[in-house]
């Protein structure tokens, strides 16, 4: 069946495509034919894999977003990013303390951080990457985690860094010292693994590894989250 | 009364009795310096390249949340911050260029900088807001018998445009120490330049600073140091031990930051907690004249 649908010009890695309008990065590009094995995973926004740069018509910005959760415009000019190059040390942490002096170990770069907010502007998930950078200069690795919680890593903070610091490394080693050292201890997480060893909730679980996709997708989307 | 106050990484990590004890101290005199939200690192050293407002932009991105908090100046502690924050206020307000493109630059953020905001060193406000006289009505416990040398070190009094006092000859820092009752005395090497960061890749220079320094003091009679910078206390505290080993004739001398002392001539009393973060042990000096 035709697509009905109006059709915009696009421009993929520089080649012209005609692509439905309404649709995401990444439907426009697998539409056009490309077929996407880097760069493509959740197709929701959480995975980070799809980190993309692209100007729109008529804007003189060069805009950067996940290809999953971005809508083509006429005249848009897109490059899908398959892969970030970041800097990554390899860790025990076990052997590390919760302190300044581990991120000048292992990130010694992170301490360039000029304040140019450009981490913040890039962020798909609108977090406020460089005040966790900063909170990590300072060592309020609390600050730093409870920033970076929503970070999917997908590179775009770093790709724009005119420092070259890797933030998303550097927050995950923050969230990790954080929750490893510093954050309270919660008893009810060990009697919660206690219960689910014991087989508590054997019955749910076996229920929805029996459940057809739509029924699953349903009752996620309809779950409610206590926070108490 | 409130002070907005910005405190900087440093005492944030190897100072915090700076902040404890300034915090302290200032309540006694009915101030309260309450932090301002969300600041980051003011850029640590001004950068001195005339075209390169990137390196401008830690510190400006601190005046800017300033003046969209509502603020009208900031109150700073640390020598280095005070430099650099004021520096860079001054440069880019002074040339309508540079405001502009600074102001470009934080598109998507819907901010621009109208360069109002006042920089101002704790001990300025010290001096010309509450009054040195002010001030020694409320000293409790008079620094009698302690003979203080006041390092200035570069950043509080060079360059003379954000000097918090005659450039060449000041003297707030000593009318302070008279104000809490001690005595200070002058020395010459005052003024000099701690060896800052050539404590990093040329040790040896500021070890040789150091020792000069410490020992101009200690020959015009101190038997401590004050200051105002982190920098300049871990060098001159910090590196005692590298002097001591280097130089025979050298005695150890405690190093304060100049809101410790306030501290304990206010009567907050000695916080044993900022004794582990000194090199140089300052409590057998403070016992011995009967501050603790
Ligand atoms: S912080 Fe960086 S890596 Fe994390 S989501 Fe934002 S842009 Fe992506
Ligand atoms: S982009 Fe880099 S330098 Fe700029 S604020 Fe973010 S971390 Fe700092
Ligand atoms: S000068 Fe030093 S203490 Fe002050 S903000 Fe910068 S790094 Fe932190
Ligand atoms: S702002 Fe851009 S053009 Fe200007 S110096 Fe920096 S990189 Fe080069
Ligand atoms: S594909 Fe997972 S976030 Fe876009």
């Amino acid at each position: 069946m035709a697509d009905k649908r109006k059709l915009i010009k696009v421009y993929i890695t520089g080649e012209l495509f005609e692509v439905p309008e309404g649709s995401t990065i990444i439907t426009a590009m697998e539409y056009a034919g490309f077929q996407l094995k880097r760069g493509v995973g959740c197709r929701e926004g959480y995975c980070g894999a799809c980190a993309t740069v692209y100007r729109e018509k008529g804007d003189y910005k060069l805009k950067s977003g996940l290809a999953c959760q971005t809508v083509v415009s006429e005249g848009m000019a897109i490059a899908m990013i398959p892969f970030v190059p970041a800097e990554k040390p390899v860790y025990d942490l076990d052997e590390l303390s919760p302190e300044i002096s581990t991120f000048i170990d292992l990130f010694p770069n992170v301490f360039r951080c000029v304040s140019c907010n450009t981490c913040t502007k890039s962020c798909p998930q609108d977090i406020e990457v460089m005040d966790y950078v900063q909170a990590i200069i300072r060592g309020d690795l609390e600050r730093a985690a409870n920033l970076s919680f929503d970070c999917i890593r997908c590179g775009l903070c770093a790709l724009r860094c005119p420092a070259e610091i890797v933030q998303y490394n550097n927050a995950i080693l923050a969230r990790r010292l954080y929750a490893r050292y510093l954050a309270k201890k919660s008893p009810e997480l060990e009697t919660r693994i206690k219960e689910l060893e014991k087989g508590k909730f054997k019955k749910e679980i076996d229920q929805m590894k029996k459940m057809p996709r739509e029924k699953l997708s349903e009752k996620y989307y309809k779950r409610e989250i206590k926070i108490s | 009364m409130k002070l907005p106050y910005y405190p900087g990484c440093t005492l944030k990590a190897n100072a915090r009795h700076f902040e404890k004890s300034a915090i302290q101290a200032m309540e006694k005199l009915d101030f309260q310096l309450v932090e301002m939200k969300d600041w980051v690192c003011c850029g640590t050293v001004f950068s001195m390249t005339s075209d390169d407002l990137m390196l401008q932009l830690a510190s400006v991105r601190n005046l800017l949340r300033a003046e969209k908090q509502n603020l009208k100046e900031l109150i700073v502690l640390c020598s280095m911050c005070y430099n650099t924050l004021k520096r860079a206020n001054d440069f880019i307000v002074k040339d309508k260029g540079n405001l502009e493109k600074v102001n470009n630059f934080m598109y998507k953020e819907n901010l621009t900088y109208s360069g109002k905001i006042e920089i101002y060193h704790l001990l300025s406000i010290l001096k010309d807001r509450i009054g040195f006289s002010v001030i020694a009505e409320k000293v409790k416990k008079k620094l009698s018998a302690l003979k203080i040398g006041a390092y200035y070190g570069c950043l509080l009094v060079r360059p003379e445009e954000l000097a918090i006092d005659n450039f060449e000859d000041p003297s707030i820092f000593e009318d302070l120490i008279s104000t809490l009752g001690g005595e200070s005395l002058d020395f010459a090497y005052k003024l000099e330049c701690c060896g800052a960061y050539q404590t990093v890749t040329k040790k040896d220079v500021s070890v040789k600073r150091v020792y000069e320094i410490l020992n101009s003091a200690r020959e015009s009679g101190c038997e401590a140091i004050v200051t105002s910078c982190p920098l300049c206390a871990y060098n001159l505290d910090f590196l005692q031990k590298d002097v001591e080993e280097e130089y025979l004739d050298f005695n150890r001398i405690p190093v304060f930051y100049f809101t410790e002392l306030m501290a304990v001539a206010l009567g907050c009393g000695w916080d044993k907690n900022w004794s582990s973060l000194h090199f140089t042990d300052p409590e057998p000096l403070l016992r011995e004249k009967g501050l603790i």
